[in-house]
């Protein structure tokens, strides 16, 4: 296609006047500035913080390069801290998607009468519902040496005496891991469900027809279907709880003995207990480009589904 | 240009200039104020409103105005568990409020970023008789904060709990109370003691173990540096462990707080604690029906001299980066004042900053006036008071201690390791 352009029409662009070209630069500054000042002044001003020795705390702060750093790496509290942060994410995230799995098949299922399934839909998302201080208020309570899981494990003799399952060293990060699993899946039984409503059911028909077994039907209709819901819940979970601190911080504080001490209570340990400023801001640096990672592919694996 | 165009350059104009406010607005600090009249408004950060009875703090700020009609007190209250991060930030950037509540534990790291007023030059400049206040929390000689009020943390027994496990006083030196925390344990549902060690807020290293040392005249420091690995705090460690291993102490310890610590007692599941004298009235309100006595903390079986009885208080500071110092001193001379501060402590049910002040007991429960006889007759005692980073001193210990209790390490490594680390801090 050719542009034409009319004798005595000035050229696009080369007449307007400075003011209208200006224009849409105003439309977008509240956003620009917002983001300045939210996210990329406080993210420099952190990795600034990172290189310095005695930030924020000394008046004249000195430059130290990668020192923190170095420090970060060689602290066996920093490994042990970013240890339990794996564990914690990964059995939360793999059991986040199989119970939110199971949870959304129940729901999705014509064996179920409709009643029942609104009945089920509204206990299942309950934990959804509450805020982290109260599910931590609950978790402790539920908990508790005299609380009623180890009231009911003791009736029916599974245990002796009763376990403090937050405060006991060999139990308190299943408890954390148990718990935040609780908190967790009910997003992903949502959306999974939501997943699965979206399936053709005509292709179930199909298989059918071809013979398939329920199990078939499972692997090659559903799964394919939902995998690039999988995907991206799996990859904003790992975010989600890498940085999960208020469960954590609510109900063992990291401790005991620092088997629940996760990069986020190690971090906040740092900065407000310890006043190190710098050293804090050295781990969150390293949270935060653990977390670009996961975004990079996030981002990718929405790209691959458009 | 067209309409449609002036409208949407308009537009953008608006825009522009809401992002000028946005900018304005993040950069923009605290602070107090002068009038065009030169009435001045100074800010008064603290958590104690919340703590006082519902517009007290505010009626003794109006009567200060009453006194000083051009200096207007505008109060800043928060819960103490916000207020620390709030107060530390706010340190960082300079915009610390005129007058700042403070606890003894944030002293040291406030001084370090300069944001506290050397409260020495004050009291010599107006030639301030400080011979009348109880203490002074100083960092290399200078006093940056003012105690107002004292909470006192006596030991604290069920009478009902004592007298089913046969015991008819509370117990006065170690040895009498681990007896009467096995008989407790072993006569009663209830568990002898109770040792809050979560890391959440470490303070139980201070309240609840630190207390047994202080309580025998000992002490955790020496010449103002660690000294950890002395006599007085093996044998302190030593009688925690053997209380612990003697399962009189009540279950989960190591994630159990402070607020855990009177909610078993109120109900009944621990026999005896050490905590707050402040904790009298919501015991007392929560369960009217308890019969409970205080008394000191037991000290080593044989000492005689004077017990350490351990304290937190409701400290006051000057902002350094106040446009308002001299009203802002003023008003803290007025808090200290004999017969304020009386009035502040006995609103608050804790001890007088001002060591010439009496707290009004008319009417008050009298567990307090017989804590004020424990007070009067030892020393208030809290040694991580204007310690560096002394919430990180005490996690590190409680850390460690867990892991003796726990059986993973013994007393000795522990006071060793914790002295090394304590020492890097100091």
């Amino acid at each position: 296609m050719t542009a034409v352009r009319l004798a005595g029409m000035p050229r696009r662009g080369a007449g307007m006047r400075p003011a209208r070209n200006v224009a849409p630069y105003g439309f977008v500054a509240p956003t620009v500035v917002l983001l300045l000042v939210l996210m990329v002044v406080p993210i420099v001003l952190v990795i600034g913080y990172s290189m310095l020795h005695g930030a924020i705390t000394t008046t004249a702060p000195t430059f130290v390069g990668a020192d923190n750093y170095i420090a970060l790496f060689t602290d066996p509290d920093f490994w042990n801290a970013a240890l339990n942060t794996l564990v914690f994410t990964t059995a939360s995230v793999v059991a986040h998607l199989l119970i939110g799995l199971g949870f959304s098949m129940m729901l999705n299922s014509r064996l179920l009468g409709a009643v029942p399934i609104a009945i089920f839909r509204v206990i299942y998302i309950l934990p959804w519902l509450f805020t982290a201080a109260i599910i931590a208020v609950l978790w402790r309570l539920l908990l508790d040496p005299q609380g009623i899981v180890n009231y009911l494990l003791q009736a029916v003799h599974v245990v002796g005496s009763p376990i403090a399952w937050f405060g006991d060293p060999g139990t308190a990060l299943f408890a954390v891991v148990f718990m935040n699993i609780w908190a967790g899946y009910p997003f992903f039984m949502i959306s999974l469900l939501a997943g699965l409503q979206g399936v053709p059911t005509e292709l179930y028909e199909a298989a059918r027809v071809d013979g398939a077994s329920p199990l078939q039907q499972f692997v090659n209709v559903t799964l394919p279907h939902l995998r690039p819901i999988v995907i991206s819940m799996a990859m904003l979970d790992v975010l989600w709880t890498t940085q999960q601190f208020a469960l954590i911080w609510l109900t063992t504080g990291g401790g005991p003995i620092s088997v629940t001490e996760m990069l986020s209570t190690f971090t906040y340990k740092l900065a407000f207990t310890g006043f190190d400023f710098s050293s804090a801001s050295a781990s969150a640096v390293v949270v935060l480009a653990f977390s670009l990672i996961v975004a990079v592919f996030y981002v990718r694996s929405q790209r691959a589904e458009r | 240009m067209s309409n449609d165009a002036r409208r949407r350059l308009k537009l953008a104009g608006a825009a522009l200039a809401a992002s000028a406010v946005l900018l304005t607005a993040a950069c923009s600090g605290g602070g107090g104020s002068t009038a065009s009249n030169g009435k001045v408004t100074i800010e008064f950060s603290q958590w104690w409103g919340s703590e006082l009875p519902k517009g007290d703090l505010q009626k003794i700020a109006d009567e200060f105005h009453a006194k000083n009609p051009n200096i207007t007190v505008k109060l800043l209250t928060q819960p103490y568990s916000s207020l620390q991060d709030q107060t530390t930030t706010a340190g960082v950037s300079g915009t610390l409020a005129d007058v700042v509540g403070l606890d003894g534990a944030w002293v040291n790291n406030l001084v370090k970023q300069g944001a506290l007023d050397n409260l020495s030059t004050e009291i010599k400049s107006t030639k301030y008789d400080d011979s009348q206040l109880a203490s002074q929390i100083q960092i290399e000689g200078s006093t940056y904060m003012i105690p107002v009020v004292n909470f006192v943390y006596p030991l604290f027994t069920n009478d009902d709990l004592l007298a089913k496990a046969g015991v008819t006083t509370p117990p006065k030196d170690r040895s009498e109370f681990l007896a009467d925390a096995k008989a407790i344990t072993e006569k009663t549902s209830a568990k002898g003691w109770i040792l809050p060690l979560g890391t959440t807020n470490p303070n139980g290293v201070q309240n609840d173990v630190m207390s047994w040392l202080w309580a025998s005249g000992g002490s955790m420091l020496k010449k103002g540096q660690p000294d950890l690995t002395n006599s007085g705090v093996k044998d302190t460690i030593d009688y925690v462990k053997s209380l612990y291993d003697a399962k009189v102490v009540a279950d989960g310890t190591f994630t159990l707080q402070e607020p855990d610590k009177s909610t078993q007692f109120t109900n009944g599941q621990v026999g005896m604690m050490i905590d707050s004298l402040a904790h009298i009235t919501t015991i007392r309100q929560a369960n009217p029906n308890l019969k409970f006595s205080i008394s000191a903390v037991p000290a080593a079986d044989g000492y005689t001299g004077k017990r350490g009885i351990p304290y937190a208080s409701w400290g006051i500071g000057v902002a350094n980066k106040s446009a308002h110092k001299a009203e802002a001193w003023k008003f803290v001379q007025y808090l200290m004042s004999k017969d304020v501060n009386a009035n502040i402590s006995s609103l608050a049910h804790g001890f007088p900053g001002n060591s010439t002040a009496t707290p009004d007991f008319t009417g008050a429960d009298p567990l307090y006036q017989q804590a004020f006889k424990i007070y009067q007759a030892g020393y208030p005692a809290n040694e991580f008071v204007g310690l560096p980073t002394s919430d990180q001193l005490m996690r590190d210990f409680d850390t460690e201690l867990q892991k003796v209790l726990n059986g993973n390490e013994s007393v000795d490594a522990m006071l060793t390791t914790t002295q090394a680390t304590w020492k890097k801090a100091f």
